[in-house]
């Protein structure tokens, strides 16, 4: 059955329009700040994945700021060479004035080396010649200290003038476990008494030394039967020549063979300490996403339950002229908006872990700002995210069901 | 021109259940009617057949000459907003705004900016009698000026027809006569108004009656003009 109408008559379909973007953004946030208890608690899912991230990741940069101060502070320019082993697998050695040649290569600004001598150190004669204490006992050239950047805590170090005298130098470490706590006093070594005459701050670049006795190179001759050749050399450069002097070092040092030194870069070892750090990040930006992922389904779950009990506002929205497309962008604006503000308060609450860690590790506070972006950004996309599903069982809903519920 | 015209309408549920059997009838512009029936009639299901909230199993549904079941679902929705206006029994209100505000929700969906909806919120409220309560929330308002605001709401847009649902069913006698008095006066403005209700007294006072029982009308007091 068909009734005819003629097509004059007609008063035309209104045109379709859009509800406006700071209409559509009221709404959003109306339907957050009108259960501002509910919205509070499924945001701080989404505030603890952000806070543990932006944290971990502040934390991690402040703690590489603090060692790249570090570095400033000490320098990169330290190369260190020691010998390895020979082709034919025996210990390889360094010629005697191997010190003497590096000194020789252009950007070189000072070289110096230890021996490695084989009697032990200990508080006196009645000690068995086997406790070492972990402290080893090197002939020294004088200009060690200037080398590796070290400084002394009481006395002196070796001189010229010390240099053929029983006298030592005690590292921090080997004074403490020694015992010997101030200048004057008595060690024994090999076979007689040494006369402490200084003691040593902590080197952070050569760590060995610390738990070393240096001992003058002509006394170590004289006293403990030292052979003269060098067992480590030091040397510092132009800083902008490292790695030119890096490829020389070894072939300086032992020219007849140079594949038998190593040469290493201490600040290397500092950087590298770093990086065992990081690798405690990736495990906590791990932890963090996840903390995110279940901050996001709790969101998601907020939705489903709001698009539950909001059916009758769905359905009056709908009577009032909404279509499907902007139920389901007012749904997906809310979801994206109460995530959002769990992401703006987890930026709030890593700025304050970050700063409150490196405050209490004396560290200075560093926050990469595409980490903070980056924060705000992944919340808001999974909130968008999380938002999809419930969204469009929102848009799903037909009026009539929607207004059924009673 | 009729403002809605319904032709051999019947709406079946799943299950075989027939709210709706071959009903025709129009309404043209300018009526004041009511379809009565006792609960189960089918009288809500006709509210949402006219109100273009659901579509026919059989027969045409037309307002203003367009067959709705030829319309697509946004389409449907500007014509909801242009065109027909729901008063419903719950009010429907938001706790959280304000009079005017919410009945500027009316124009929500019509791309008016905000400080229009709110001017013309004001003006509707006026119209209703209400222009000392704009700023009151729901909750400090009456049941009867409850409605008074959802009628506002749904007559903003200046819609073609008011699609009124038990509009005193929630009220006290006092309140239902005054919102009565109400859609008289709006309807001698010039404003086409259905009233889906089960209340025969109330029926009784509009100038046409549909009366329903099991899906069918069985009597219609025809069209005054």
């Amino acid at each position: 059955m068909t009734t005819v109408d003629t097509p004059t008559e007609l008063v035309p379909l209104p045109g379709p329009r859009r509800l406006r973007l700071s209409d559509l953004l009221s709404v959003g946030f109306a339907g957050v700040t009108g259960r501002p208890g509910r919205a509070v608690l499924s945001a701080f899912g989404i505030a603890i994945g952000i806070a543990a991230m932006i944290a971990v990741v502040g934390i991690g940069a402040s703690s590489q700021a603090s060692l790249q101060a570090t570095l400033n502070a000490l320098g990169t320019n330290l190369l260190k060479a020691s010998p390895g082993q020979t082709i034919f697998g025996q210990n390889a050695t360094i010629p005697y004035d191997a010190a003497d040649m590096v000194k020789r290569i252009g950007p070189v600004r000072s070289a110096s080396a230890t021996g490695n001598l084989n009697p032990t150190i200990r508080r006196n004669s009645y000690v068995d010649d086997s406790i070492t204490n972990g402290i080893g006992v090197e002939a020294t050239k004088d200009d060690l200290l200037g080398t590796v950047g070290g400084s002394v805590a009481s006395g002196s170090f070796l001189t010229a003038a010390t240099d053929k005298f029983p006298a030592i130098v005690l590292g921090s470490v080997a004074a403490q476990r020694l015992g010997v706590d101030r200048i004057g006093e008595q060690v024994y070594i090999g076979t007689r008494y040494f006369t402490v005459i200084g003691i040593l701050n902590s080197v952070p670049l050569a760590p060995e030394i610390d738990r070393s006795a240096l001992v003058g190179w002509q006394a170590a001759q004289s006293y403990l039967g030292f052979d003269g050749h060098p067992t480590t050399v030091y040397e510092r450069s132009d800083p902008s020549e490292v790695n030119s002097v890096y490829q020389v070092l070894a072939a300086t040092v032992n020219p007849q063979d140079s594949g038998s030194i190593q040469v290493t870069r201490p600040s290397d070892v500092l950087a590298a300490q770093f990086a065992v750090n990081t690798t405690f990040t990736g495990l906590f930006l791990g932890l963090g996403a996840v903390a995110l992922l279940v901050g996001g389904v709790g969101v998601a779950n907020t939705m489903v339950i709001s698009v539950l009990e909001r059916r009758q506002e769905i359905g009056l929205r709908r009577a009032l002229g909404a279509g499907r497309g902007q139920i389901r962008m007012q749904f997906l604006v809310e979801s994206t908006v109460l995530s959002g503000l769990g992401g703006l308060g987890g930026l709030v609450l890593g700025i304050a872990i970050t700063t409150g860690y490196a405050a209490v590790r004396d560290w200075p506070t560093a926050l990469p700002a595409g980490v903070l972006i980056g924060g705000v950004v992944a919340s808001i996309v999974v909130g968008a995210l999380v938002g999809i599903y419930p969204a469009s069982r929102a848009g799903r809903l037909t009026p009539v069901e929607a207004l059924a519920t009673t | 021109m009729n403002v809605i015209e319904l032709s051999s309408v019947s709406k079946t549920y799943r299950g075989g259940v027939h709210a709706v059997r071959d009903v025709s009838l129009r309404i043209g512009a300018g009526e004041l009617l009511a379809i009565v029936g006792p609960s189960g009639s089918g009288k809500s299901t006709m509210l949402n057949l006219m109100g273009t909230l659901d579509k026919p199993s059989a027969g045409t549904v037309r307002l203003l000459g367009h067959d709705i079941a030829r319309l697509r679902d946004r389409q449907l929705s500007t014509i909801r907003s242009r065109w027909i206006g729901f008063v419903f029994q719950q009010f429907f209100l938001s706790g959280h705004l304000s009079a005017t505000e919410n009945v500027a929700t009316g124009l929500l969906y019509h791309g008016v900016n905000r400080r229009r909806r709110l001017q013309r919120a004001e003006a509707a409220l006026q119209r209703v009698g209400l222009g000392h309560r704009l700023h009151h929330r729901p909750y400090a308002l009456s049941g009867g000026e409850k409605q008074r605001v959802a009628i506002a709401r749904a007559l903003i847009a200046n819609p073609a027809i008011v699609l009124a649902d038990e509009p005193t069913g929630a009220l006290d006698s006092r309140s239902s006569a005054g919102v009565l008095q109400l859609l008289q006066q709006l309807n001698s403005d010039g404003v086409t108004i259905a009233v889906i209700t089960h209340d025969r007294t109330l029926a009784g006072r509009l100038p046409r009656r549909i009366e329903f029982l099991d899906g069918e009308i069985t009597n219609d007091t025809g069209v005054l003009s």
